[in-house]
């Protein structure tokens, strides 16, 4: 493994072994376009349809999603898969339990919402981001800074610390249990640590599945988040 | 089994928050690599067998609303043509009930004019009878009448009583005759 900040290491291995693990499980899938679909046809048509349905027509409108769908889709299920490899044994690490790459994927969104900005708005972007509107007058020096920081600095920051925090402390735990019983069986004499040894590994395997459950979750809200900020631009004169 | 992250960030020389640029760079490289091929390949294949299978069933229900229609239409020609038959037999029948009616009336009338000839025949023939049978009466009475006489005139002779019986036989006769011509 890389040392921290040099060379190419398994964090990187693992983000490209989700692009092409993506890549080829959806062309591969969806290869035949069959009309009445194989079972692997159907999964991936439902993955594709949860995307396009919960995450672009009813966050975008119908009006909007159409064009938005690759780039949420690309957004959910590259975070996802990056996540579920801290569920896989052997990798047991998810890819966005380091800053860098979370950091990557929210400037990413945080551009591709600037830039859609200015296209629609223009200039005019800034101002409806941040003056809210039906504000008192005197209020707006106040505020105006405030919207400008939340929405500028602090929104993309928080967007990528809230997936890395939660990959990274499941990260912690899976790795504490395990660690920890591994210690307690193996290091130390003595038959009631051994014993605890096995209960923390016991212990650790309902941890293993709420990871589970947080490494979907994330991935969820992470692109539900994109498509929110995505939505923020387009209708921002509504807000 | 403890990761480089954890040892680094316990022993504090490396904040968990600094990112990795090169790890960044692979990410952003990843995601920009994935998008392109969605974009390029994925998104416009799950897309057209979604509309594919759209425009399949839109087409089966326009095909079946098709179907439905024509057979409609062919339900109600049919029936009119059924309408339209039943409306012929019945003014058919009507026709030949009418004519049916016409030809018993001239039978009847020719079968009238007939019993109104055969009766006046009749009369005639039984006229024409009865006056010949006058004339043959009348003819033969004086010769009866001479008859009886000579046999009166010959038997009164002998008996008054026997003459009265010959009177009488000769009257008989004479009805029994008279009733002959007149069956």
């Amino acid at each position: 493994m890389a040392e921290w900040g040099t060379g190419f290491g398994k964090n990187m291995l693992m983000a490209l072994l989700a692009v092409f693990v993506i890549s080829w499980f959806f062309m591969w899938a969806i290869r035949k376009q069959a009309l009445v679909p194989s079972r692997t046809q159907f999964i991936a048509e439902s993955a594709y349809g949860f995307v396009r349905h919960t995450l672009g027509r009813d966050i975008l409108g119908e009006k909007h999603f159409k064009p938005w769908v690759p780039f949420l889709f690309a957004i959910f299920f590259f975070v996802l898969v990056n996540n579920l490899f801290g569920a896989v044994p052997g990798l047991q690490m998810p890819t966005f339990s380091h800053a860098g790459p979370a950091y990557a994927m929210a400037l990413i969104v945080w551009f591709a919402w600037v830039v859609l900005g200015f296209k629609l708005h223009g200039g005019k972007f800034i101002k409806l981001v941040t003056v809210p509107s039906g504000v008192p007058k005197f209020l707006l020096p106040l505020l105006v800074p405030i919207e400008f920081l939340s929405n500028f600095v602090i929104r993309p920051l928080t967007h990528s610390l809230r997936l890395m925090a939660v990959m990274l402390a499941g990260h912690i735990i899976v790795m504490l249990a395990g660690s920890g019983a591994e210690f307690m069986i193996t290091q130390q004499e003595g038959l009631g640590s051994t014993g605890l040894g096995v209960l923390i590994l016991i212990g650790s395997i309902p941890l293993y599945f709420l990871e589970l459950i947080m490494m979907v979750l994330q991935a969820f809200v992470f692109a539900l988040l994109t498509a929110i900020y995505i939505q923020g631009s387009i209708e921002a004169e509504a807000h | 089994m403890i990761s480089a992250t954890l040892i680094q960030a316990a022993e504090g020389d490396a904040n968990p928050l600094f990112p990795n640029p090169w790890e960044a760079l692979v990410a952003l490289i990843g995601f920009v690599v994935l998008l392109f091929v969605v974009i390029k390949w994925i998104w416009p294949a799950f897309e057209k067998a979604y509309q594919n299978r759209v425009e399949a069933i839109e087409g089966g229900l326009n095909q079946a609303e098709q179907a439905k229609a024509e057979a409609e239409a062919l339900k109600a020609e049919y029936e009119q043509n059924l309408a339209d038959a039943r409306a012929e037999a019945s003014r058919m029948r009507e026709e030949a009930r009418a004519e049916g009616a016409q030809i018993v009336a001239e039978h009847k009338e020719k079968a009238a004019a007939e019993a109104a000839r055969i009766t006046e025949q009749a009369q005639q023939h039984i006229v024409a009878e009865r006056t010949a049978a006058a004339a043959s009466l009348r003819a033969d009475v004086g010769s009866l009448a001479t008859q009886l006489a000579s046999r009166i005139v010959g038997e009164a002779l002998e008996d008054d009583a026997r003459s009265q019986r010959v009177v009488d036989r000769f009257l008989e006769d004479l009805d029994a005759e008279q009733a002959g011509a007149a069956q």
